[in-house]
């Protein structure tokens, strides 16, 4: 069985119009998962609704959210709470804002793990030093004693991941982890996340704009538009055919540079009404929030 | 073909503000070590690096936003290097710049058709209103947009109204840094095919700063590429890709993930 398993989730702004339409997926252990979209498509909100750190603009509507098995939503604040920080931690976009600028870097790895999973200060140190080397930072000692803007982005993106980890995680919901890095540092931060992801057996959510970034480190995928999943197939089906047309649209947007001629061609804008009038046919037709 | 600009041995030092003591001025940190190279009028190239390689800051020394501390710059002729503000005034209109992030270099408390016509009137143009919405035409967005605001628009359309803001201005070069790689891959096309249209419409010379090649391969002849403040290849952007020299640019090409399962990305 899947151990995250979002079944026709519907998420809308309150009393507004609806930002995910009744979206399903499936993630299992250890296999990574990519959300792709344009900006706007939903991706980041299906990442915030699994975790429960949804904005308070928003309101789910209906579905489910099962992680391990038991449905999240119905679950009581404070149990989801914990059930969510027992299994699951998010890799964040912007390594900087994530970061708490006045603090140093050790307790913002250690007191999660002593304030709410209760560990000990020294095991959690003892943690974080052990998931620094396994991040590949050199003097984890001191990096655990700086403070974020002694840091390059690089580095703050490696010690976000390496937090994540801290506590074991089964899932991991990362949102656009490489955005804001230059391409040879993404690299090394993808291989580093998709060995830590193997080696733990984690389960990653994956949202990325970058079909690229896709095929390099999921396995399976999800096209959004719109707040609809448009495409739900594995990254080799994918890449070979796409089979909606709009997914087909944006794999032929996104860039190639060993084929000057491919690549780079807007989505046309018949593929764009197309797909929306299969928004406007759900909306009519699926009245589920 | 005569060059519109002449960049000889161009250093640029810049205050470290992360190592400033707390009394007393930030020492120097050298961004630029000495660039030499040429803009032809008409030509297209492409500026390219990691983060820190001081790809942004060469921009900004060409437009004059920052003054060198080393070298010379040559625009069409004339010693820009330290010219005083008031001198480059007049020059400013034919060197404009098209910034990253929209949301930050668009005053989000004035209306398009604002931001687009208040350069025009800071440097003397007549007939503004037709001016406005001309650009608006060339870049493909509604005259209506110009009662708009910023934050009404979507990222792409932002990007267009910065672009309409420097080609009103009738310049000669436009630079234009890092502007799409805050978009999606579709807005990014578009914009791209914007760009590249106007650039052979209004015969402009472009700068294209960014970090990302494949985007460079389609829209430049030339690139030059930046490593820590030095530059360690610029050719024409076939042969760099057929045949990358320099140890930097192999490892930038080799780290693209290209849409494709099958590239080996050791």
């Amino acid at each position: 069985m899947s151990f995250l398993s979002v079944q026709n989730l519907s998420v809308r702004l309150k009393k507004g119009p609806p930002l995910l339409r009744r979206v399903s997926l499936e993630v299992a252990a250890g296999e990574v998962r990519g959300l792709v979209g344009e900006s706007g498509a939903g991706k980041s909100m299906i990442g915030k609704a699994v975790l429960g750190i949804l904005p308070p603009s928003v309101e789910v509507t209906g579905g489910e959210i099962l992680l391990d098995g038991v449905d999240l939503l119905r679950l009581p604040l404070a149990e989801r709470r914990r059930r969510i920080g027992a299994l699951a931690a998010l890799i964040p976009q912007d390594p900087l804002t994530a970061l708490n600028p006045s603090h140093r870097i050790g307790p913002q790895i250690t007191d999660r793990l002593v304030d709410i999973l209760g560990w000990t200060r020294a095991d959690a140190e003892a943690r974080a030093r052990a998931l620094l080397a396994e991040v590949q930072i050199p003097d984890p000692d001191r990096v655990l004693r700086s403070y974020p803007h002694e840091l390059s982005g690089g580095m703050r993106q490696r010690i976000l991941i390496a937090s994540a980890f801290a506590a074991e995680p089964k899932l991991i919901v990362a949102d656009e982890p490489t955005t804001a890095l230059d391409v040879t540092v993404q690299k090394q931060i993808l291989k580093l996340i998709a060995g830590m992801q193997a080696r733990h057996g984690t389960a990653l959510l994956f949202v990325t704009h970058d079909l690229g970034v896709v095929s390099k480190v999921c396995q399976r995928l999800s096209v959004l538009y719109a707040g609809m999943v448009v495409e739900d197939t594995s990254v080799a089906d994918f890449f070979a055919a796409p089979r909606h047309a709009y997914s087909a649209a944006l794999l032929a947007a996104t860039p190639k540079y060993t084929d000057p001629s491919a690549g780079l061609t807007p989505v046309p804008e018949a593929v764009i009404a197309a797909v929306q009038a299969e928004v406007a046919a759900f909306d009519r037709g699926g009245a589920h929030g | 073909m005569a060059d519109l600009y002449s960049v000889q041995n161009l250093r640029l030092s810049l205050a470290d503000m992360t190592a400033k003591p707390l009394m007393g001025a930030a020492p120097l940190i050298d961004i630029l070590h000495g660039l030499s190279f040429t803009i032809p009028k008409g030509a297209v190239v492409g500026i390219v690096g990691g983060s820190g390689s001081g790809k942004s800051t060469l921009g900004r020394a060409l437009v004059r936003l920052l003054e060198p501390s080393g070298g010379v710059i040559h625009f069409d002729g004339t010693d820009i290097t330290h010219l005083t503000e008031r001198d480059l005034r007049p020059l400013r209109r034919r060197f404009q710049m098209i910034f990253q992030d929209p949301m930050s270099s668009l005053n989000p408390r004035h209306r398009v058709g604002t931001i687009i016509a208040e350069p025009l009137r800071l440097h003397g143009f007549d007939a503004i209103p037709d001016r406005v919405a001309r650009a608006l035409d060339q870049v493909g967005l509604p005259r209506s947009f110009a009662a708009r605001y910023p934050h009404e628009l979507s990222g792409g359309q932002r990007q267009r109204v910065g672009i309409a803001r420097a080609i009103a201005l009738e310049p000669d070069f436009i630079l234009a840094d890092e502007i799409v790689s805050g978009l999606d891959v579709s807005s990014q096309a578009q914009v791209l095919n914007l760009l590249e249209q106007l650039v052979r419409d209004l015969g402009l010379t472009l700068a294209f700063i960014s970090h990302d090649l494949s985007v460079i391969r389609r829209l430049c002849q030339r690139t030059i590429v930046l490593y820590r403040g030095q530059i360690v290849e610029d050719r024409p952007t076939a042969d760099l890709f057929a045949d990358p020299q320099a140890a930097y640019t192999r490892e930038l090409l080799d780290a693209i993930p290209l849409p494709d399962p099958g590239q080996a990305w050791a």
